[in-house]
């Protein structure tokens, strides 16, 4: 995708010159406020890491490897207007250092990597993300889709201006003078290898950094508090759903039966309960009588109430309305308990 | 394929870091280029650049790529290395792409092939060795320049062609850590490779390979922390400031003449 030198005529490289200007110069005009801060080694360190992420090689099925480029993770992190920087710094090294794309068709290779990669990445990320939660797989799905989108979106821009070539500059005798291919050859062919090699290694990687800096630096990627807290602002919703869930629960009343293996050792002399013992037994007889361990053990402790019934109240539906009230508060007693050690526990280790 | 994935990306480092390795030192000879103010290369070099890619007839293409050959004689480049550097990968890469257009470029018939139905034209014969002409030459060209002025040189000639001089701060930061970055991943996947017992499998090392990006880009993050506290304690308070201590001679002068008349000459000849 690095068109190199003598691919497109002069005038094809002058236009996209032409029509990379103004973007970076509204793209320097945006970020220079923030040149003052952390933003001027970010910007460069983040184009040193993307020309470095360039040469990793990354295996994918069917045996191949392809190249990630890192616009989707730069617009993520910077905006589209700092990655489009980021990224034409990171080409503008290849290809006056590295020759790695040309010095003529630089304009060219940055206005379809840096600026349509870096607006394309940063557009698909918003969308796919609109409204998931910070720890939401969603997000990493739109991570993928936005290095694929982006990538292949440079793909095709590059495939048109090599495909519009010989349909501008021949020479007398007909002979194509630059990219030899028209549009309906030039397309197939560069999309073919980024639809899938090159798209899946940009996906893969973008989706990969973007879950590392999600756990490891998740302001970077615009989530401000972690995951467990940013769903915290709903508590009112969970008391809302505690109380409904309260007030249901006389309905266990209307189950009719005993729960297997809840027997009370009297259950095994009741005539009526024994009878329920079987049903619920596919019709195998209990034991005569309890067994002498089963008898021994359940006199070890004695509920203050027993079956969810407290002996002072009449009405079942009331008891068991009351042993709930009774057993949730007795819940958030001991996790504030819990959560008050802790916070007493971390504020001596700090000291 | 773990071991040659590894082996692979560990070369590509290698050979890059080798690379600017040879360009500092090449900046240094003492040659017919190196000699030159960097902004009167800078324009001229690109100059011959821009000519060769307007040239429509290959023996104009051909000169200009001659002059590339002499200039990096008289520059004291070792063509077998600008062979190896330059002319056989661009050569073997502009092939593999233009190939095809000997066949697929609609004209005069010059052979048929017995298979296939296809037919070799001289439009696409044309049209494919014009392609890798000016690609080479254009590409040999724009190495020399590389190859003979020092980076923050070749920067600071930027400023001639109006780049802004916040991009150009930029320009030198990003190669700075470029470099240093490529030698810490390189580090990483040596010392990772180091304690690779087996093979991994394809999911695995796709795995590892994104891992490797993650905790470098962590490693970047921090650097550019570093960098930033290191730049507030020199006094850094957002403004760039470049030292221009370059002067034009006589020689330079004469040299920017000769430039001058060969991409004009190029220019015409081969319109």
């Amino acid at each position: 995708m690095h068109i190199p030198d003598g691919y497109l005529s002069p005038s094809s490289c002058a236009v996209m010159y032409a029509a990379s200007a103004p973007c970076w110069w509204q793209a320097l005009r945006r970020t220079r406020r923030k040149l003052f801060g952390r933003t001027l080694p970010l910007l460069s360190l983040f184009a040193a890491f993307s020309f470095v992420i360039m040469m990793f090689n990354l295996p994918l099925p069917g045996g191949t490897t392809g190249h990630a480029v890192g616009v989707a993770v730069a617009a993520i992190v910077l905006g589209p207007w700092a990655s489009m920087l980021a990224i034409s710094l990171a080409l503008a090294i290849q290809a006056l250092f590295f020759g790695d794309g040309g010095i003529t068709t630089l304009g060219a290779n940055c206005f379809n990597m840096a600026i349509a990669g870096s607006f394309a990445a940063w557009g698909i990320y918003q969308l796919v993300s609109l409204g998931a939660a910070p720890d939401s797989r969603r997000r990493i799905v739109a991570a993928a889709l936005a290095g694929y989108g982006a990538v292949n979106l440079s793909a095709l821009l590059a495939a048109i201006e090599f495909g519009v070539q010989p349909m501008l500059f021949r020479d007398v005798t007909g002979a194509p003078l630059y990219a030899p291919y028209p549009l309906s050859i030039a397309i197939p062919a560069m999309m073919a290898g980024h639809l899938t090699i090159a798209g899946a290694a940009e996906a893969v990687m973008s989706a990969g950094l973007f879950s590392f800096l999600r756990s490891n630096e998740p302001a970077l990627v615009g989530i401000t508090s972690m995951p467990v807290q940013a769903a915290s602002p709903t508590p009112r919703r969970l008391w809302g759903a505690l109380g409904v869930v309260l007030l249901l629960t006389p309905l266990g009343i209307l189950a009719g039966g005993t729960a297997w293996g809840e027997w009370a050792p009297q259950d095994f002399s009741d005539a009526a309960a024994r009878a329920r013992i079987a049903a619920a037994s596919g019709q195998s007889a209990p034991p005569v009588a309890a067994p002498s361990g089963l008898a021994r053990l359940a006199s070890l402790w004695t509920a203050p109430l027993p079956d969810y019934a407290p002996h002072f109240v009449k009405s079942a539906a009331f008891g068991y309305l009351l042993s709930a009230m009774f057993g949730v508060g007795m819940i958030l007693a001991v996790t504030w308990i819990l959560r008050r050690a802790m916070q007493y526990a971390n504020q001596r280790s700090r000291q | 394929m773990s071991t040659n994935v590894f082996a692979k990306t560990v070369r590509g480092f290698t050979s890059a870091l080798e690379r600017t390795l040879v360009s500092e030192i090449t900046a240094h000879e003492s040659g017919l280029l190196q000699s030159l103010d960097p902004r009167v290369k800078l324009v001229g070099l690109l100059a011959l650049v821009v000519a060769a890619a307007l040239s429509r007839k290959l023996a104009v293409t051909a000169a200009l790529f001659a002059l590339g050959v002499v200039l990096a004689l008289a520059s004291r480049i070792a063509l077998w290395s600008l062979a190896k550097r330059v002319w056989v990968v661009v050569f073997a890469f502009t092939f593999m792409i233009a190939a095809p257009a000997l066949f697929l470029t609609p004209g005069q018939v010059l052979y048929s092939l017995p298979f296939g139905g296809l037919t070799l034209t001289s439009q696409g014969l044309r049209s494919t060795v014009l392609l890798i002409a000016r690609v080479e030459t254009a590409v040999t060209l724009s190495t020399l320049l590389v190859l003979t002025t020092p980076w923050m040189h070749l920067l600071k000639a930027l400023r001639t062609l109006m780049v802004p001089v916040e991009i150009i701060a930029l320009l030198a930061m990003t190669h700075r850590y470029a470099v240093l970055l490529m030698e810490t991943a390189n580090s990483m996947f040596e010392s990772r490779q180091s304690r690779l017992v087996g093979r991994l499998n394809g999911h695995e090392h796709r795995h590892l390979m994104v891992n490797t990006g993650g905790v470098l880009l962590s490693k970047t993050l921090d650097l550019g922390n570093q960098v930033f506290l290191s730049m507030q304690a020199r006094g850094f308070r957002g403004e760039v400031y470049l030292l221009n201590d370059f002067r034009l001679r006589g020689w330079d002068y004469v040299a920017m003449s000769g430039f001058a008349v060969a991409a004009t000459a190029a220019v015409l000849a081969g319109r």
